[in-house]
Formats: C-alpha cells, structure tokens, sequence
C-alpha cells in the first residue's frame, strides 16, 4: 500500500468519541433586557470540531445565546471564555475580527449584488491594503484580490453554486439564498460557525442538500459549527451534542440520543403548564 | 469528390490507427496546443498535448502497477472531464477496454451493465459514483478497485481498493522516475497494437429488452472520425464543447476520436448547470446538440425579443425578415440581390452578430443536430442567421455518421446524404440498411442480436424505415417497427405525420391511427402556453384546457394546420395516401402521471389506443361528435373524472402533387 492512499485512509478531523479541546466556555451567564430575562445562569460549552445545537420551543432563547456567543450582546452576569481567555465587553469591530462567523435567521445578504461580491464581502476583514492602495489596478491589492477570489472559488466550488456565480442574489430561490449565506460566513475562515436555523423554510431536498453541506464543511475544513434548528430530525442527525433551552433556563445538555429521552425536554416541547 | 479526399493520407496510412499512437503523434505534432480545457475555479484550466500525453502516461503506468492487464475492461462513470477522457486512453494503452457509462443512470441498470461487461475497474468521478458501484456488491463480482477524481466525502471511506485519481498517477510518476527506459517500454506495448482491437465497448440504451454492448475498433472509430473531419474540413484550430454524457457515442466520436484525429481542443464545462455560460465563453467552432437545446436558445431569444424596447423589436422584426429571405441563400453561396446582400450585412452589424455571441456561436464554423426531428422553423432561423447547422444521422453501431448534409445541400425535412464511404440500401419493408468502415464489430455476449443486425456480409439494419429521395437525400419516417399500412395500401407511418404536426406551435401532442384501417385520424393536444396566449390577445375567455380545446375558434385554427400538413403529405408521392381524414382535439392534456406518457414525454400509443377506445371508434364511425368519460390523477394523487363531448372533423384529402422536395428555403 503506497503512502499517499494510506494517508487518506486515515480520516483527518478527530475522532468523535475522543475528548476534544474546549473552544468555547459559557458559565452561569444571565442576559436582561430591561425586566425580561431572556437568559438564566446558563453554562455549556462547546468543543473543537463538533457540531453543537441549540434547541428550545420558540422565545426559549437560542437566538440572544448565539448573540451572546458571538459577542454582539454582552451578558450583565456570568462569563465567556473563548479559546481558552475570558472575554470582555467587546467592539462589534472587534467582535467580527475574532474568528466566529454566523448566518441569520432571515436572510442578510447583500441582494443587489451578485453571489460572487456576496461571498467577497466575507473576506473584507482579511483585505490588508488600504483603499487607496484599492483604487489602483496594478500593484499589490491587485495581487492580494486575486488571493482572495481564489478562496472564494474555492468555497463556490464546495457549496456547487458554480452556476449562480454571476447573479444577483435577490433573483435566487430562498433556498440558495440561504447556501449562499453559508458561503459568505465560510469566506471569513472562521474558527466557530453560528448557525441560526440554516434549514428554515426550505423545502425537503434543500434541506437534505444544507445538511450535507454542515456535514462537509464540519468534515473538510474542520470548521467547529453551533447551529439553532427547529427541524429535531436534522438536529438529532447532524449534531455530536445537544444543548436544550427553554424559558431561558437550560433543561438538558448531552448527545442526541439522551436529550430525546429526556422527561423534562419532552414536557418543554410538547407544553406542561408551569 | 468526398471520397476521393477521404481517401487522403490520414492517420491510419501512416500507422497511426489507434489513439495511443495519435496521442504521441498530436504531443509531437502539436506539442504546444491546448488539447482540452476545463472550467474549475472560475478558470479555464488547459492542458496541452504534451502534458496530455504525460498525464496519461503517468496514468497508464499507476493503472498497469494496480494490475490493471491486457483485455480488463474499465467502467469511465461521469460527467465531462478530462481525466475521465484520459482514463480511456490510458487503458487503451494498455491494451484493455474502456466502457463509458451513463452517469445517472440507477444503480440496478448500471449493475447490469458493468456485470454484463465484466469490468474490473473503474474510474469515477465523484462519492456519488462510488457509492453507486460499491452497493453492487456481488452484481459485479469482477470490480476489484474504482478510481475517482474528486475526493470529497471521500476521506473515511476504506481505501484498500479505492484510489484517489492522483494517487495512481503518482505511483506512475514514481515508476517512470526511478526507471526512465518505462516510458519507451510503455510505447512499445502499443505500438504492437492494430486498428482491428476493439478501441471501446458502449452501452446502447435500447427501448426494449436489455441494454447491448457495442463494440468498435480502433479502425470503425479512427476511419469514421478521419472521415468526417475530412468532410467538413475540421483541423486542429476547432473548439467544441463536451457537455453530453460519455457513454453516448456522438460524445466518444466528437470529443475524443475526432478531437484526437484533427489534433482539436475539446472544452469541459465547469457543471452541467453552466453549460450555456460557458458556451459563450468558449464560443465553439464545432458544435453538437440535439433539437431540444436550439429550440430552447430560440425561445429564450423570443421571449427577451418581447420584453424589448419598441425600437429594438422594429429592428430585429425587421433583420429577421431580411435574414429569412436572404441569409439561407448567402450562406448556400447562391446569388442574393445587391440590397439585399448590403441589409444583410447591416443586420450582421446590428442583430445577427449580437444574437450569435448571445448564444456563443459567433465563431461556429459548422454545427450539427440529430437524434430528432428539429422544428423547420427554428432550423431555418439558425440557418438564416448565417450559422451552418445541419444535420446528420447516425447510430451507435455506425462510429455516429450514416448520413449527413454537406454544405450546400440543406434541406430541411431530410437528414443527407451517405457520409464518406458508407453505402445505404432500402429494405423491402421501407428498413434502411448500411454499410461502412465504422461499422461495429459484434455485440459484446450476444451473438444473437449481432446476427439479427448485422448480415453476414456486413450491413446492418438500422430499426428505422425511410427512403432515398430523387436528390439523393436519405429521408428518416419513423421507427420501422411503426410503419404500417392503410386497408388500400399506402404507406401509414405515425411518427412521421405526428411530427409535421407538432411542428405547429399550437399543437403540443398528436397520436395518428390509421393501420390496418381505411383511413388515418389523429386525437390532437393543443399546447396551452401557446393557444392560451392567443386566447388572451383574443379576447377568447376560457376557464380551462377542456374548454379552451372544445373552443370553434380553435377547432378552426387547428383545423387549417392538419390541412396544411396534409398538403405537405399530398406533395409527397410516398405518403400523399395517409393525409389526415378525421381529427379531434382531446378534452384533456395527455400526461405521464395517467400513463398516456412516459417520463421522458413520449406517447404511449398502445395505451391511449385502450383507453380512448370509444374515442377512436368515434373517429372511424363518422359521427360528429362523442360524449366520454375519462379518470385523471391529479397531482396530488387523488383520482377523478373528467367528461366531455368531444368534436370529430372530417378533413378534405388533397391530390398528390407529385413534387418531391422543397429546399429549406
């Protein structure tokens, strides 16, 4: 057996099963606005290169923890220890720049511009050259472009989205919309992927289509992914772990199996008067 | 004239009559050419002939040290890429046997296929394929390893007996690094090689019973290819672009023998979504496609032409009608009028040279359709346009070409004259038969079928009935199996009449009856987007198909379109006979989830004959009407009834006029 083929036998990102590196560490945190609390005291974490979702009925929460996760909410209690530093109140210039990119709920693309510029936008925080030096044909922003168009290409081609390269994205069906999207958040290289319902309102193969792509993007670039989904049957395939919210309290934490089981989650979604 | 060229010195007189000895011919030749393009990353990536010869040199030996041996066949799965191409050639190298075959198809026919040729690897393109092949099992007990090009999805899976594409072209490069003498070792194992070895094994998809393997030399391939380049002067400059499936033999012959012959560069699109972008980008000088895609580049064109201004729409009306009355004639080389020549140039500057790089056919030099019928009217919008489309007929079993226009002689409703060394016969039941160089040798394990094809002395029946029209044009009417007769004799050939009138944009569907009867009657479907359009601009209110089918109006419109075709067939000595003497335009839309099509919309014409039974009784009692009551699925499964009193028109048949053909204008 020659070296390269057996090199590739051996499957690149860790091994499921094993203990990973921590990633991210929410303790006991608390997020008020005004006299609703949308959090309460919770703590999870979420390891190097799994796939870890977010669950809860509607106003459970899921949204403000990943607002929180990201930086764009600063939680009143509690701490947030992002590779391995607690984390203070943050810029959302700063926010950005860390290494943790995320899809929105409704789609937040640029819609007059095509796939292309959408999916360049994402590599705007790692363009160097100034916009003077922009402005110029030759020179080295020239150079550094290409470099990034070349990352983009990459992630068109991963994604299969060849075809829609030049259109304006206003003009595509929600579900590549929603693909796209995925695209401008990969663009950012980022260390943590916030996924806030990536299959919501598609159709069964775009869904089937989007899982796949969570799947590889988690498989190939080892990219760590937290996502929010509401379809149970792609978060119980998809996920290494599960975290459970409700009321903004959280009920369970573990793999999917166990979550299922759970008497308290079970109550939560199919509604116990409290 | 076309013989004698024919007759040239190609490749086969100077000994190069199998494609390994063309690759080394072509690397030498034109070392420095682009041989074949493919669109990755947003960039034409291109090979020249040399790196071509080196990659699949490098190949050849990373397969021959997998022990890949003389006479192994190879299954090629996937789209157009050019390592599936090499794979081809690499193996051929080797003295084995490629088998290309279709991609989409499910898993159970593929099984089939790669069972019945016994492959022992394959070389695929994606986790799709592998997953495909490798849930066969025991279906191919002879598969022992698969090759694939692109990895993703790939890394987990149990690489004992799957390779990476360039895993296998390493240990090549690693055998021909460490022992240089390998590469003349290599070329001496194909130099020994003849043009009589069988070159390649295709699948042919067949509509009854199961899926035969063609095979065909080196020399049906080589000959055929040589031949037709010769024929429409095809040299190593001409762009194509490969975008229909592999195992189809029009895509082995244009994308890979002819390329190889010629020296030409052949385009890979980057997916099979792109193709059009990259068309354009590609502008091909030489360009296949069957009806369907011109007919969809021309409604794409018309329905932006509606969308236009009122000054851009003057003018392309305008150009239009100058092109029709003289583009064809330019470009026949027949004299035209000074003015119009001059408003013809002008609609060159202003609308037919933007039209041609909208579709990216500015630089085509010569184009072909086949496989169907294409519309007159979009092959003469084609034609006028000053683009050299034409048609040709051929077969698997023939290397493609039986027959083919050549330049000059165009007619619309004919598919040529033989290609360059082919002999054509008429069987007495109508079967056209051939004979030629391309040929194929036998059906792989089926000697049955071989016998019943081929005739001891090499020619072979072709399943389709036609005639050798007075200008010497083969004319295609409809599958033999399909020709019948009327009670009085004439000739009765369906096909032949449904496609004359579905060429008339308000009918979608029509379904002839007439054999063994005293006359011919077709049930008609009109086309909704087209007939309801003009409901619309009419002022004709309708609620539904039902109604809109049962309108006077349209009876009356249809009713001038059957006559015009049975005009159309009066002139024809051999089906002035079976003109149209009953017609009736069905109250509902034939569809594949009733079963009166199959998926891929064709009719089924046994089935609709049992299920509008009353309907075709109606049709040969004389009455003027019928009251039927029809079940139809509806989309979302529930069953229900449709009835309605459908109309029966008598048609008046036309005296033959004799006159044979009529140039596409």
């Amino acid at each position: 057996m020659n070296a390269i083929v057996s090199n590739l036998a051996q499957p690149v990102g860790q091994p499921k099963t094993a203990e990973r590196d921590l990633l991210l560490r929410v303790d006991n945190v608390s997020l008020s606005f005004g006299g609703v609390k949308a959090i309460t005291n919770i703590s999870f974490d979420i390891q190097k290169g799994e796939i870890r979702a977010i669950i809860g009925p509607n106003g459970a929460g899921k949204t403000s923890m990943l607002n929180v996760i990201n930086g764009f909410y600063h939680p009143q209690e509690g701490t947030i220890t992002w590779r391995g530093e607690v984390r203070r109140k943050m810029k959302p210039y700063e926010a950005a720049s860390q290494g943790i990119a995320r899809t929105f709920q409704n789609v937040a693309l640029f819609k007059g511009m095509t796939t292309l510029d959408n999916i360049m936008s994402g590599r705007s925080l790692k363009m160097h050259r100034n916009f003077l030096w922009q402005m110029a044909w030759f020179g080295p922003a020239r150079q550094e472009e290409i470099e990034h168009r070349r990352k983009v290409e990459d992630i068109i081609d991963f994604l299969e989205i060849q075809a829609i390269r030049k259109t304006p994205v206003g003009k595509l069906p929600y579900g590549l919309q929603k693909r796209v999207e995925l695209g401008r958040a990969l663009a950012m290289e980022p260390e943590l992927l916030l996924l806030d319902e990536p299959m919501a309102g598609m159709n069964l193969e775009e869904k089937e289509d989007m899982s796949r792509f969570i799947v590889d993007v988690n498989q190939e670039f080892g990219t760590t992914i937290a996502l929010i989904e509401h379809d149970m049957g792609v978060v119980m395939d998809l996920s290494d772990r599960v975290v459970v919210l409700d009321y903004g309290k959280k009920i369970a934490d573990g793999p999917p199996e166990e979550v299922q089981a759970s008497q308290a989650v079970i109550d939560a979604y199919l509604g116990v008067s409290h | 004239m076309e013989r004698a060229m024919a007759r040239l010195p190609g490749a086969a007189a100077s000994g190069e009559d199998t494609f390994p000895k063309i690759l080394l011919r072509n690397a030498q030749l034109f070392g420095n050419r682009t041989a074949v393009r493919q669109k990755d990353f947003g960039i034409w990536q291109s090979w020249t002939w040399s790196e071509v010869r080196d990659e699949i040199r490098a190949l050849s030996l990373g397969l021959k040290d997998l022990g890949l041996e003389e006479g192994d066949k190879v299954a090629i799965v996937g789209s157009n890429r050019p390592r599936l191409y090499w794979s081809m050639v690499a193996v051929q190298a080797i003295g084995g046997i490629p088998v290309p075959v279709y991609a989409d198809s499910v898993a159970e026919e593929m099984a089939y296929v790669l069972g019945h040729a016994e492959v022992r690897f394959a070389v695929v393109e994606d986790q799709e394929q592998v997953d495909k092949l490798q849930s066969m099992g025991e279906q191919v007990p002879s598969l022992t390893d698969i090759l694939y090009d692109e990895p993703r999805g790939l890394r987990d899976y149990d690489h004992s007996h799957l390779h990476p594409f360039e895993a296998v072209q390493e240990r090549g490069s690693r055998i021909l690094s460490s022992r240089p003498e390998a590469s003349a070792e290599w070329e001496a194992g194909f130099a020994k090689g003849q043009g009589t070895d069988i070159a390649v094994m295709l699948y042919t998809s067949g509509t009854t019973g199961r899926p035969k393997g063609v095979m065909l030399s080196f020399d049906n391939l080589v000959i055929s290819a040589r031949n037709a380049n010769v024929f429409d002067k095809l040299d190593e400059t001409e762009e194509t672009l490969a975008y229909l499936p592999l195992a189809w033999i029009g895509d082995h012959v244009f994308s890979l023998a002819q390329a190889y012959l010629a020296g030409y560069c052949v385009n890979c699109p980057e997916s099979m979504d792109t193709v059009d972008v990259d068309r354009l980008e590609i502008a091909p000088t030489y360009f296949f496609a069957p009806p369907r895609v011109f007919e969809n580049m021309l409604t794409a064109i018309m329905v932006k032409m509606e969308d236009a201004g009122r000054t851009k729409k003057k003018m392309f009306d305008f150009f239009m009608d100058v092109a029709r009355r003289a583009g064809e004639k330019i470009l026949n080389g027949e004299s035209v009028p000074a003015k119009d020549r001059l408003l013809y140039a002008l609609g060159e500057f202003f609308v037919y040279g933007p039209l041609k790089n909208r579709m990216g056919l500015t630089r085509l030099k010569v184009g072909y359709t086949a496989g169907e019928a294409i519309g007159p009217e979009i092959f003469r919008f084609y034609r006028a346009l000053g683009l050299n489309l034409k048609q040709l007929y051929g077969q698997t079993e023939a290397s493609v070409y039986i027959t083919l226009q050549p330049d000059g002689e165009i007619y619309g409703d004919t598919v040529g004259k033989p290609a360059p060394d082919v002999e054509l016969k008429i069987a007495d039941n109508g079967e056209v038969l051939y004979r030629s160089p391309g040929t194929f040798v036998r059906y792989y394990k089926n000697d049955e079928a071989t016998r019943t094809t081929k005739t001891e002395d090499g020619w072979v029946f072709t399943g389709d009935a036609g005639f050798i029209a007075d200008n010497g044009h083969l004319k295609i009417i409809d599958r033999a199996k399909d020709v019948g007769k009327l009670t009085d004799g004439s000739l009765f050939a369906p096909k032949y009449i449904e496609n004359k009138l579905k060429f008339f944009p308000n009918i979608k569907e029509a379904v002839a009856f007439g054999h063994e009867r005293d006359k011919v009657g077709v049930f008609i479907n009109i086309d909704l987007t087209a007939v309801g359009s003009w409901a619309e601009r009419n002022n004709v209110n309708y609620a539904s198909y039902q109604e809109l089918a049962a309108h006077p109006e349209v009876y009356r419109m249809i009713e001038s379109n059957v006559d015009e075709v049975n005009r159309d067939l009066a002139s024809e000595p051999m089906m002035a006979g079976a003109q149209v003497q009953r017609f009736l335009i069905l109250h509902k839309e034939l569809d594949a989830d009733d079963g009166e099509l199959t998926r891929t919309q064709k009719v089924r014409r046994s089935f609709i004959a049992e299920r509008y039974a009353p309907l075709i009784e109606a049709l040969y009692d004389g009455s003027s009407s019928k009251h039927v009551r029809t079940e139809v699925t509806f989309e979302d499964g529930r069953v229900g009834a449709i009835e309605a009193t459908v109309e029966i028109r008598s048609m008046a048949a036309h005296a033959p006029t004799g006159s044979t053909q009529e140039a596409a204008e």
